[in-house]
């Protein structure tokens, strides 16, 4: 691999480390789709300072934009709290609107801007490692210069996260709490909106506007199905991030595509893993774990049933293995695997055609009851 | 005028992004109210991938193969949606979220990919982003207005099912419907007319007119069927004024952002001017609430301090007394006819029994309305 390969691998990966990190919060505060309205309204901002500055490159276009990220999240906010309109209805008015104001912008005065949409929507990445966009001090080429603003961005959201963990870990959880013992909940909540639209605007220039949606909620949901302590999901976003960021570029070298879009599909990819095979949380693990509890369950009835039954004067019925499905209301292919089932598990014991719970199954059918409670004795009636 | 109408095919283009605006009026409606306005953004952003592979498989531009490529994508990411957050502890902001940006990233990969292997796949992004309403022929308006009577009639067979599960899914389950289908079922209607207006007016355009005509619509009416209605005439008027004003000839303005402008205001005209809750009608309801308010102290301390509630005072001392004295005559009326105050002599008000309950305890206060 070319130095510039490398280049281009660090930086995607400090993209999508730096845009997990506020990701984990906005998947747990369910904002998520405030990033979405960011990430479209970032381009007003941007044409704003554009037509102000008349510079393409100057830090007043990062300011600008990321201004108008925390404007969208205000405006949102606003409009919801007239009660006239929810929250979801408020995002989707909001952005919208400011998008087609920012075309439009485009369209009347900005025709000879090297402005092209494609590139908002794609990023530049694949052109971040080329002579022009390098940072040079002294004749000294420290590499890309979207790589040094992105390792700040980074180092910003890890200052900040470290920083105030304590407000956000409490202002996320127990809003109210926080407010009683005395944290800001609003100034947090401003706070992280900040940071979501600096690292928005960053993101911006090196995936484009959409895919730093993806980087910010699927490798933070990923992390939130994997465990459920806020450090290490703070941990495993950030590595999940610069995972679907190493593949990413991996699946855009063998078709030859778009990198940011390759990135995104791979973080969908690692979400997919983690949606699926999670330990606990993925679907397999809650699969089996139904089944394992669907099983448990049909035992307990079964030994239950014996423990109610047996030595009462209606054993003879109630204990018989070929009718044993009519009392208990299974199917009878259903009775005869779970019959089998506490056979191999030495809860019954089979005599002839009748059932008997071993002292295994006595005790699990006790379990089941509670001791403590008034258990039926068995004899009594 | 004349200019307009003589341009080719700017009937067409009004005509057909009229009949989108209203579908989506109607549909967006329930959207709306099942706090799912982003579904829209969510699915309209999906359908790329589909709308790429059609075009790879079945080499062909042909509108009809891109929409049902466009479908097919649009339905799967509505069911990743719904499980995502059915099935794990991921919420729907997120799912959303997820399944918006991953399928148009996929999107965008297939894009780049099929670059190198057919020509001009390029210009099918921008025209996917914000289309190309001024491309707009009889035809495609005829293909509208033909979904347009078909979701239209759906909506309407299945008004009940539709209303119930909107306002009241928990109720609905109980009567024994499939809500979940239901949903899915309103989800898929939603798919079609973002498909169909996807080539006309793009993916953001498509997500504003599915929420915004139906916010307008909501706050000039408490009923279903009168929002859905209105909901629907708000997205054809400004689809059609935007599609004019755009092609306004000398202007030429991109049609689906003048679009989404136009119905933007249309929703903070109706936020703020609503008689029904309208910021102003509140702003000024509370204003009279308490200049009435007042109005009744005013009487009251007077006739404290001359020792009874008999004594009358009239309109000049009121009004001298008021920061406001242009209201002090409507807000009198207001208290005489609540039973606060009255007219002991002919032009001299005093405050009932029932006026100074209200100011000293108003915790015991029986009555209806209270300034």
């Amino acid at each position: 691999m070319t130095q510039a390969q490398w280049e281009i691998i660090l930086l995607a990966s400090l993209t999508a480390m730096a845009c997990s990190l506020p990701g984990v919060f906005l998947v747990l505060r369910r904002m998520t789709l405030l990033s979405d309205a960011i990430s479209h309204t970032v381009l007003l901002g941007i044409v704003a300072a554009f037509f102000l500055t008349g510079s393409l490159t100057s830090p007043w276009l990062i300011i600008g934009a990321a201004s108008m990220g925390v404007f969208t999240v205000v405006l949102v906010e606003g409009i919801q709290k007239s009660t006239l309109v929810r929250e979801d209805a408020a995002i989707g008015l909001v952005f919208p609107a400011l998008f087609s104001l920012a075309v439009l912008l485009i369209s009347l005065f900005g025709k000879n801007v090297h402005l092209d949409l494609d590139s908002v929507l794609l990023g530049k990445i694949a052109l971040a490692p080329l002579p022009g966009r390098r940072l040079e001090i002294a004749n000294l080429d420290l590499g890309p210069k979207s790589t040094w603003i992105m390792g700040s961005i980074l180092l910003a959201n890890l200052v900040f996260i470290l920083c105030f963990y304590k407000e956000l870990k409490v202002t996320t959880f127990d809003p109210a709490f926080a407010k009683a013992i005395g944290f800001l909940p609003g100034l947090t909540h401003l706070g992280l909106v900040v940071l979501v639209s600096i690292t928005s605007v960053a993101a911006f220039d090196a995936v484009g506007s959409i895919l730093v949606v993806a980087l910010m909620s699927a490798p933070a949901a990923a992390a939130y199905l994997l465990t459920d302590r806020l450090a290490r999901m703070l941990l495993l976003a950030p590595l999940l991030g610069m995972a679907s960021a190493v593949a990413g570029y991996g699946l855009a070298r063998v078709l030859d595509a778009s990198i940011s879009g390759a990135m995104a599909t791979a973080a969908g990819g690692v979400f997919l893993l983690a949606f699926l095979f999670a330990p606990r949380r993925g679907l397999i693990s809650q699969w089996q774990e139904g089944k394992f509890r669907r099983a448990r369950l049909r035992l307990s009835m079964l030994a239950v049933h014996l423990f109610q039954h047996q030595e009462t004067p209606l054993q003879e019925v109630e204990c018989r293995e070929d009718t044993l499905f009519e009392h208990l209301l299974w199917s009878p292919g259903l009775t005869r695997r779970v019959v089998e089932h506490s056979l191999q598990q030495g809860l019954v014991e089979r005599e002839k055609n009748f059932l008997q719970l071993t002292r295994q199954g006595r005790k699990l059918a006790m379990e089941v009851l509670q001791p403590g409670q008034a258990v039926f004795s068995p004899g009594s009636e | 005028m004349e200019s307009w109408f003589s341009l080719p095919g700017l009937g067409s283009v009004a005509l057909g992004t009229a009949l989108l605006g209203f579908l989506s009026g109607v549909l967006g409606s329930f959207a709306v109210l099942r706090k799912q306005s982003l579904l829209g953004d969510a699915i309209s952003h999906a359908c790329l991938p589909g709308i790429i592979l059609a075009f790879l498989i079945f080499a062909t531009k042909n509108p009809l193969g891109l929409m049902g490529g466009a479908m097919v994508a649009g339905a799967i990411a509505i069911l990743a949606i719904l499980g995502i957050s059915r099935f794990s502890r991921v919420k729907e902001d997120a799912s959303m979220a997820i399944v918006l940006s991953v399928f148009f990233g996929a999107g965008l990969m297939l894009l780049t990919w099929a670059q190198q292997r057919a020509d001009s796949a390029q210009a099918g992004l921008t025209r996917f982003l914000f289309g190309q309403a001024a491309t707009l022929m009889y035809r495609d308006a005829a293909i509208l207005a033909f979904l347009t009577v078909v979701c239209l009639s759906l909506t309407l067979l299945f008004w009940k099912q539709l209303q119930l599960i909107s306002f009241d899914p928990g109720f609905a389950a109980s009567l024994g419907m499939k809500v979940k289908g239901w949903e899915v079922f309103l989800s898929l209607l939603q798919v079609v007319v973002i498909v169909a207006g996807l080539e006309a007016v793009g993916v953001v355009l498509m997500s504003a007119l599915l929420v915004a005509p139906a916010v307008a619509a909501r706050q000039w009416t408490n009923r279903l069927g009168q929002m859905v209605f209105l909901a629907g005439i708000f997205g054809a008027l400004s689809g059609s004024a935007g599609a004019l004003l755009g092609n306004l000839p000398g202007l030429r303005l991109p049609t689906g952002p003048v679009i989404v402008l136009i119905v933007t205001a249309v929703v903070l005209l109706s936020l703020v001017f609503s008689p029904l809750h309208g910021l102003l009608f509140l702003w000024s309801r509370q204003r009279r609430g308490l200049q009435t308010r007042m109005v009744l102290e005013n009487l009251a301390s007077m006739a404290r301090g001359h020792g009874s509630i008999e004594h009358g005072h009239n309109l000049a001392m009121l009004q001298a007394c008021s920061s406001n004295p242009a209201l002090v005559k409507n807000s009198l009326k207001e208290l005489i006819r609540l039973g606060l105050a009255r007219e002991v002599a002919p032009g001299l008000f005093s405050p009932t029994g029932d006026g100074i309950l209200l100011l000293e305890s108003p915790e015991n206060w029986q009555g209806e309305a209270t300034p």
